[in-house]
């Protein structure tokens, strides 16, 4: 694993895409776009507009009610490290070693070829001096790159990143931005759920959902008034006379 | 000592450090996926079907196996109606099957006295049950071995576990199905209520002293196994019912473990949130 651009081409195609988890209410309904290799999308909307809908469509969890997903190239899913069990006992080390664990069966120990992708994983992410400490000791933002390493112990062409920079501090907020960028510059397609709008400005697209895709497009085309008025509906606030949007997110007790 | 000298002991002995160490590994892994609940709930449901194996004149694993799996269909029946939900579903069904047993038990013609069935008949363990004990031990090795990594990543991160290549549900319903084997093979010695203490004690002991899971695992197989010998020497020397002895010392190592590691104030993770999420300009 390097900084170079990868030989495999991403290419991630969504066609029409409804998909609902009882089978007849949608969580989701259609949604058309696409990404290629290099290309980062940060996938806006509120609470319950379909973000995690979207993510677990593409990962083959939820299958289409209508319309198709393309991936070609592996896909990994980096949650947010919140939604993790902090008090199991797992190093950074054991954590990143997991993405192997689709391709090793059970009677085998990790060959040294994956415990050094794994090394060299952490050490991409700024890590590898904690590999050896318990994931639950680590920062928010440290645990969120060990995430990213287990991603690219995947060897994933296609990342979906469910909010990284929740919870995380400015610095390692740089540090996540400056991983992902060169991520971006090996040729991967990045996924980013945020709720941040300054978050989504930075990144190539911009996928905006309310239960149906409400905009795609570079962010100067997307990120408008208009548009985030119909993503965030009343939970929209504009300041600075329209020049600056804050979304009010509800907490869910 | 006693205990040295008698084929009686010597069974219990060998019966009791087999069946410690297989309940004390599969604790770890209940614990940490917070099914203690359904553990203590599977263990006292089986008590109808062992009262009716001991009517039939067959044996006890027989009934306490056909108990288990007529309970399991009950909640899982129960548990379809949304009013109710699986927890309500669990008490009930687990409630009447232990009422039910009660009463079964205490007619007359019951060859089995209500309290073995509950506490267990430790040294009455013969080969059949140190047969059982080991096969126990060997399925629960095996399949902690085998399930390891879907059993880690369905405790750590159940949300990411099918991308890499995991079913939590599927881990989590082995293990109740394992759980479900281990108290059958466990319940004519330990009896219905204290094969419980031995899933549970050892393995949260082990929880506060075991840095890593693999450490965790053999610490409460190792626990498991101490706390039947010393629960069995001390019931040999007092001359106490020998089930309640080994649930006893279970716990006090329980108790010791807790005053070694007092456990810190730790995050679990979860789902909390911020409330307000302030966004950038727009």
């Amino acid at each position: 694993m390097s900084a170079a651009t990868r030989d495999t081409l991403v290419r991630l195609e969504v066609r029409g895409l409804s998909a609902s988890y009882d089978g007849t209410t949608p969580a989701l309904h259609d949604v058309s776009f696409s990404a290629d290799s290099g290309q980062a999308v940060a996938v806006l909307g509120p609470n319950g507009g379909g973000k995690t809908t979207l993510f677990r469509a593409l990962l083959g969890e939820l299958a289409p009610a209508a319309g198709s997903v393309r991936i070609e190239g592996a896909t990994a899913y980096v949650p947010q490290t919140e939604r993790s069990r902090l008090d199991f006992p797992v190093s950074a080390l054991d954590v990143a070693l997991m993405g192997a664990y689709a391709r090793t069966p059970w009677y085998r120990r990790f060959t040294a070829a994956d415990r050094d992708l794994a090394q060299v994983a952490l050490e991409r992410v700024g890590i590898a001096e904690h590999a050896r400490k318990r994931f639950g000791a680590l920062s928010g933002g440290q645990r969120q790159r060990v995430l990213i390493a287990r991603a690219l112990v995947q060897d994933a062409g296609v990342l979906l990143l469910d909010e990284p920079f929740a919870g995380v501090d400015q610095t390692s907020e740089e540090a996540i931005m400056g991983i992902l960028d060169d991520l971006r510059a090996e040729g991967r397609v990045l996924l980013i759920a945020t709720h941040d709008v300054e978050q989504a400005r930075r990144w190539d697209r911009v996928l905006c959902l309310r239960g149906a895709q409400v905009a795609y497009g570079p962010p100067s085309e997307t990120l408008t008034n208009a548009v985030l008025e119909a993503t965030y509906g009343a939970e929209i606030v504009m300041l600075d006379c329209g020049h600056r949007a804050v979304a009010v997110q509800h907490h869910h007790h | 000592m006693e205990i040295l000298h008698s084929a009686l002991l010597q069974r219990a002995l060998v019966e009791v450090i087999v069946l410690g160490a297989a309940c004390g590994a599969l604790g770890v892994w209940l614990l940490a996926l917070r099914h203690a609940y359904a553990a203590e709930s599977l263990a006292h449901a089986m008590l109808p079907g062992l009262v009716l194996a001991s009517l039939a004149g067959i044996p006890l694993l027989v009934g306490a196996g056909a108990g288990v799996l007529v309970v399991a269909a009950l909640i899982a029946f129960a548990a379809r109606d949304t009013r109710v939900g699986s927890e309500i579903a669990v008490g009930v069904v687990v409630t009447t099957a232990f009422g039910l047993g009660a009463v079964l038990a205490l007619a007359p013609d019951v060859p089995v006295g209500l309290d073995r069935l509950l506490f267990g008949d430790l040294l009455g363990a013969g080969t059949p049950d140190l047969v059982a004990a080991g096969a126990l031990a060997l399925v629960v090795a095996i399949a902690l071995t085998a399930g390891h990594r879907r059993l880690a990543l369905a405790v750590f991160d159940p949300v990411s576990a099918p991308s890499l290549g995991s079913s939590p549900a599927r881990a989590e319903l082995a293990l109740l199905a394992l759980l479900a084997i281990a108290v059958v093979a466990a319940v004519q010695s330990l009896g219905n209520l204290l094969v419980f203490a031995l899933l549970v004690a050892p393995a949260a002991a082990a929880t506060r002293l075991g840095r890593s899971m693999r450490a965790q695992l053999l610490l409460a197989a190792a626990l498991g196994a101490t706390a039947g010998v010393v629960g069995l020497f001390v019931s040999a020397e007092l001359d106490v019912a020998a089930g309640g002895s080994v649930a006893l010392a279970a716990v006090v190592l329980y108790v010791l473990a807790m005053i070694a590691r007092p456990r810190r104030a730790g995050r679990r993770g979860g789902t909390r949130r911020s409330p307000v999420e302030a966004l950038g300009s727009g």
